[in-house]
């Protein structure tokens, strides 16, 4: 099993290595095989792994150490077990999907680019899964920054264009600042604990030896670095602007794994955070807050990735709110159907953008159900799946976590149904302004509209049968099914506690919910099916067309004043003040030099007095010798 | 015999470089000997070296002893892979009287080398010396426009910390029961709690201005800027550690209480000038002047590790002082070659690089993460054990040194945008064929980012004993 577990994570950096340093010898035919081979050979290997850990349970093995030395020990040592064997599958399969999807959708660029596209793509796969197999908190934040990294050279993957650029920037720089959170958590365990490994942090025993303000702290610190990677309030930007790189990338990266790091983590360390009443109320409303903030301003937008984006915020956000409230299954359920069928969606946009050549204005678009039937057919059945319709698997990993809020609070149920209606309109509006209507593009662009190659559909059918389907998983006792994901998950999350509410309630609640969604679906789709937005025209729908100003808020009151200080610092300080005392120093030295000079002036009158008056001091001296050695004495004293 | 053959090496080369007129005979003769010492400095560090004890200045007691525990290995070992990485990659650049530039180079390596060896007090003040004065010509002589002003102006400054340092020796030495410099007498020297502030302090100001910490550190930036970029290569990725080197191998086991009683207010004053230093990058235009506070930004760190007192944040310093020197030494060839080949250090005239020479921009890239400390490169260790100790010492004072995790990223990337990407700029245009002896050494020294970030088990080998022995007391 070692070797197999090594291997997961080996094929992907292996091919990094593979088309990074032959990026100028491989044709691009040998590029797409190797990159797409090496990531299908590391999901062959997670199935294995993962039936191994059906059979006989977790598994920990040792590499090497990492760190051991001044009494301080970090193994590099790998995991797996019911939660990360999960995550390997989705990673690595929805990986392989979009690893063959890109071999069609990079098609166009060079030969060296495309190498270099898909070593980056194959390095964010080996981080990823070093960040979810590692045992301690350090691997994982080794994978943390990688995948960092990783989103940081694939957004700015078309290097030449300054927008992408600083977008790849600000991802980077904002989420450094979570790492810096998650860093000084891990400070504090190994400060309180002397360990990070997660078999002596995450157990009873570590959580006696530490104090409730140990617990919250370490925990609030830990969702600082979740906010970053998941991109909730206030650390959220990045993602919307990281739609910047190509497309394939959003739909892995920037929706179904990458930003999922934080639930993984949260979940991972399910036993700190349950034992911090705080920090699941800080948790739960962040999270019900960036799910209501991103909806609003998904409704606003008319450019299909952007809607995309905020929707991932808007649903990472769900998720939060699940793990504030103690559904742990329930929010990594919602991960992996939000994988497939989030995936899906960006992919089916990449396939419109293919066929409308690079167009992302969905204003512009419009009645490309007929031109382009898989995408259309796959993309519609995203959107049902996000809207939560039953049965796709949105409805049930989504109803598990509202079920959960309501009987923790019911404002966050409330809330979180205002948001489920918001999410079925903005996907209903972005669907029926896309595919349904009359096509508004050129008529060069009409001319040349195509459905995708095989290598783009295929994938697109497997997610869309996979985003119908994965709802099995989790089929509540309600409804006759066993919940497999939370019997799974019973060796992380201890075994899930029963949801306090009547069946009739339980019932009712799904109802309104789901009544509430399809209602909204179908406003959407009535009222976009014809025409597109116009620009908006009310205070309301400027201010969210304009994403809440958020990003002129932080520009103003965070980047600016900094920006000024440095230069404050730079200018005033150390120019003229420690520089200056410097320089001044000099020139104090040779102004007195210039003017003892003077003394010297050849005159012998002036050295007779001054031999003189140097035998008086010489003579006081040696009268008052003992004096002066207690000054001196003194001094050092 | 090792000891003293790794320091002559060095010594004798530059005498001969002195008689070599011809520039590719002088090339070969300083690579050769700095490679030479590269191979004896390896062997040093993972297989150590017997003292060397000779009598040196007998009227007043003064010995030639050279010795080696693990700090001296990482930095002997820095100096022997730093020299021959400087040469053979600046090795095309126009040099006048190119015998005398190396041949001053040499002189240098072997007063640092010196510095790292010396076991006697005397010795240490020799070398400390010697270490400085070719740098004084070679920054006077071959530096820019702006290089007698400003070269005086780094001599006197640290001349005047040496001298401090003289006194310090002069009033330890005669306190020592057996009127000896040696390292050991120095520890047995009976000073008062006065004596032992204002030697303290002596010492304490020379390594300061030398490594240096705020506010002591304005020559630097200046110094960077002016000198030959092989000069800069040789006072940022070594010279700067001799001021770190002195204050754990004399300033802490001479003077245990006043280091004791300082340990804060260093803290303090190194994590400042860490922020502040990080601040004033992010407003740099010219890549050498960036490259120059982000490492005053490090060395600070550095300096707050080494005084929270604790084992983990030593070992990190001893990491460290041997990965920043490669990081930054990989910085500064990529600054180089991109200044000789488009004559502009301007980040606003660059651009477009990773277009026109994308080798050297994966290079950037790849030093510019190490210089950020991304996990598995070689910075993160050190500084994942730095901040550990610092946030041991206290918690507040390692959020606030935190934020220069951040700064770093800012002021790193910009750069990176600035050179690397967007289109091609005129300036950038104007590179031709990609310097090959420059990217082969790029390529080692990456290489060896990797190398000692996912298994820094080899570093930590080389300091383990030492590193008991600081703390067993």
């Amino acid at each position: 099993m070692k070797l197999i577990i090594g291997f997961i994570v080996l094929w992907p950096l292996i091919g990094f290595l593979f088309n990074g340093l032959g990026r100028n010898i491989w044709n691009k035919k040998v590029i797409a095989y190797k990159a797409t081979g090496y990531i299908v050979m590391s999901f062959i290997f997670s199935i294995l792994t993962f039936l191994n850990v059906q059979s006989k349970g977790a598994i920990t093995v040792h590499y090497f150490d990492f760190i051991n030395t001044a009494g301080f020990k970090i193994p590099f040592d790998l995991k797996v077990d019911a939660l990360s064997s999960l995550f390997l599958l989705v990673i690595t399969g929805v990986g392989s999907l979009i690893h063959l999807y890109s071999t069609a959708y990079m098609k166009d660029e060079e030969a060296p680019h495309y190498a270099r596209y898909f070593a980056y793509l194959n390095l964010f796969v080996f981080s990823m899964l070093l960040l979810v197999l590692g045992d301690n908190y350090v691997i994982m934040f080794i994978g943390w920054e990688g995948v960092g990294l990783c989103s940081y050279l694939l957004i700015g993957y078309w290097f030449t264009n300054a927008t992408y650029n600083y977008a790849a920037k600000k991802a980077f720089i904002m989420n450094r600042i979570g790492d810096l959170g998650f860093l000084l958590a891990i400070f504090w365990l190994i400060v309180k604990l002397g360990t990070v490994s997660y078999g002596s942090v995450l157990t009873a025993e570590s959580l006696a030896k530490l104090s409730t303000t140990d617990i919250t702290a370490i925990t609030l610190l830990l969702f600082v670095g979740a906010m970053g990677k998941s991109a909730q309030i206030p650390l959220y930007t990045w993602l919307p602007d990281a739609m910047a790189g190509p497309t394939p990338v959003s739909a892995l990266i920037h929706a179904a794994t990458m930003v999922t790091a934080g639930i993984y983590m949260i979940t991972r360390s399910n036993i700190l955070f349950s034992a911090s009443e705080l920090t699941q109320h800080v948790v739960a409303i962040v999270g019900i807050s960036t799910a209501l903030l991103a909806a609003t301003i998904a409704i606003k937008q008319n450019d299909i990735k952007k809607v995309l984006a905020y929707s991932t915020v808007s649903q990472l956000g769900y998720m939060f709110l699940g793990l504030g409230v103690g559904a742990y299954s329930g929010a990594v359920f919602h991960v992996i159907t939000h994988a497939f069928f989030k995936a899906l969606l960006f992919l089916g946009a990449g396939s419109v953008i293919h066929a409308m050549h690079h167009e992302q204005d969905i204003r512009k678009m419009g009645g490309l159900k007929s031109k382009l039937p898989i995408t259309h057919i796959t993309f519609l059945i995203g959107c049902i799946a996000i809207a939560g319709v039953p049965p796709f698997s949105g409805f049930f990993s989504k109803d598990e976590i509202l079920a959960a809020a309501f009987a923790k609070n019911p404002i966050y149920w409330g809330l979180g149904v205002i948001g489920a209606a918001m999410t079925a309109f903005y996907m209903f509006r972005l669907y029926a302004t896309t595919f349904l209507g009359q096509f508004r593009g050129t008529d060069e662009q009409a001319h040349h509209l195509h459905e995708s190659p095989s290598a783009m559909t295929l994938p697109l059918i497997l997610l869309a049968v996979a985003s119908a389907i994965a709802g099995a998983i989790g089929i509540p006792a309600l409804m006759g099914g066993n919940h497999w994901l939370s019997h799974q998950l019973v060796p992380i999350i201890g075994e899930t506690k029963e949801v306090a509410l009547s069946h009739s309630t339980e019932w009712a609640l799904m109802g309104a919910s789901v009544g509430i969604a399809i209602s909204t679906l179908l406003i959407a789709i009535n009222r976009y099916k014809r025409q597109a937005d116009e620009v908006p025209q009310t205070a309301l729908g400027k201010f969210l067309y304009n994403k809440w100003y958020v990003d002129e808020l932080y520009n103003a009151v965070i980047v600016q004043p900094l920006n000024r200080f440095a230069g404050f610092l730079k200018e005033v300080i150390e120019k003229n003040i420690i520089d200056g005392a410097v320089n001044g120093t000099g020139k104090i030295v040779q102004y007195s030099a210039r003017k003892i000079r003077l003394v010297q002036n050849g005159q012998v009158g002036y050295y007779i007095l001054f031999i003189v008056l140097g035998i008086i001091v010489l003579f006081l001296c040696w009268f008052n010798d003992i004096t002066i050695t207690r000054f001196f004495t003194n001094l050092i004293k | 015999m090792l000891l003293l053959s790794t320091l002559c090496i060095p010594f004798i080369a530059a005498i001969i470089l002195l008689f070599v007129k011809h520039n590719e005979k002088a090339n070969y003769v300083a690579i050769a000997s700095s490679g030479v010492t590269m191979a004896l400095a390896f062997n040093i560090a993972y297989n150590g070296a017997a003292n060397f004890d000779a009598d040196w200045i007998l009227s007043i007691n003064a010995r030639f002893v050279l010795s080696v525990d693990g700090l001296a290995k990482i930095l002997v070992l820095l100096t022997g892979i730093s020299f021959p990485a400087i040469l053979i990659a600046t090795s095309k650049n126009e040099i006048k009287n190119r015998n005398q530039f190396l041949s001053l180079m040499l002189f240098t390596q072997t007063g640092l080398l010196g510095v790292f060896l010396a076991g006697d007090a005397l010795l240490f003040y020799f070398f400390w010396e010697l270490a400085l004065i070719p740098v004084y010509f070679l920054c006077s002589i071959w530096g820019g426009e702006k290089r007698i002003a400003i070269t005086f102006k780094f001599f006197i400054y640290t001349f005047l910390g040496s001298l401090f340092m003289l006194i310090g020796i002069i009033l330890v030495y005669s306190n020592t029961p057996d009127h000896s410099f040696l390292i050991e007498s120095f520890k047995h020297a009976s000073l008062t709690n006065g004596q032992q502030l204002a030697a303290f302090a002596l010492f304490f100001t020379a390594f300061a201005i030398k490594m240096p910490i705020f506010p002591l550190h304005t020559w630097q930036p200046d110094a960077y800027e002016q000198s030959p970029t092989a000069v800069t290569m040789v006072l940022s990725a070594v010279m700067v550690k001799m001021g770190l080197y002195g204050v754990i191998r004399w300033l802490m086991p001479l003077f245990p209480a006043a280091f004791a009683s300082h340990e804060k207010f260093v803290v303090v004053l190194s994590l400042i000038g860490v922020i502040y230093a990080s601040f004033i990058a992010i407003r740099q235009d010219d890549v050498k002047r960036l490259i120059a506070y982000s490492s005053i930004a490090h060395i600070g760190l550095m300096s707050a590790a080494i005084f929270t007192n604790t084992t983990v944040g030593m070992q990190g310093v001893f990491i460290q002082l041997f990965s920043h020197g490669i990081n930054v030494l990989g910085l500064w060839i990529i600054a180089d070659v991109i200044e000789q080949q488009t004559g502009t250090r301007s980040m606003n005239t660059l651009g477009g690089l990773a277009k026109k020479q994308p080798t050297l921009a994966i290079l950037l890239v790849g030093f510019a993460f190490a210089n950020i400390a991304l996990p598995l490169t070689n910075a993160f260790v050190g500084e994942f054990l730095m901040f550990n100790a610092i946030f041991q010492f206290n918690p507040w004072m390692a959020a606030f040194a935190g934020v220069s995790v951040v700064l770093a990223a800012i002021y790193t990337l910009n750069m990176v945008q600035k050179v690397a990407y967007g289109n091609v700029s005129d300036a950038t245009n104007l590179m031709q064929a990609p310097n090959k002896s420059a990217q082969f050494v790029l390529i080692v020294l990456l290489s060896i980012v990797f190398v000692t970030g996912v298994y820094p088990q080899v570093l930590f080998n080389i300091t383990s004993d030492t590193l008991q022995q600081l703390f067993v007391k």
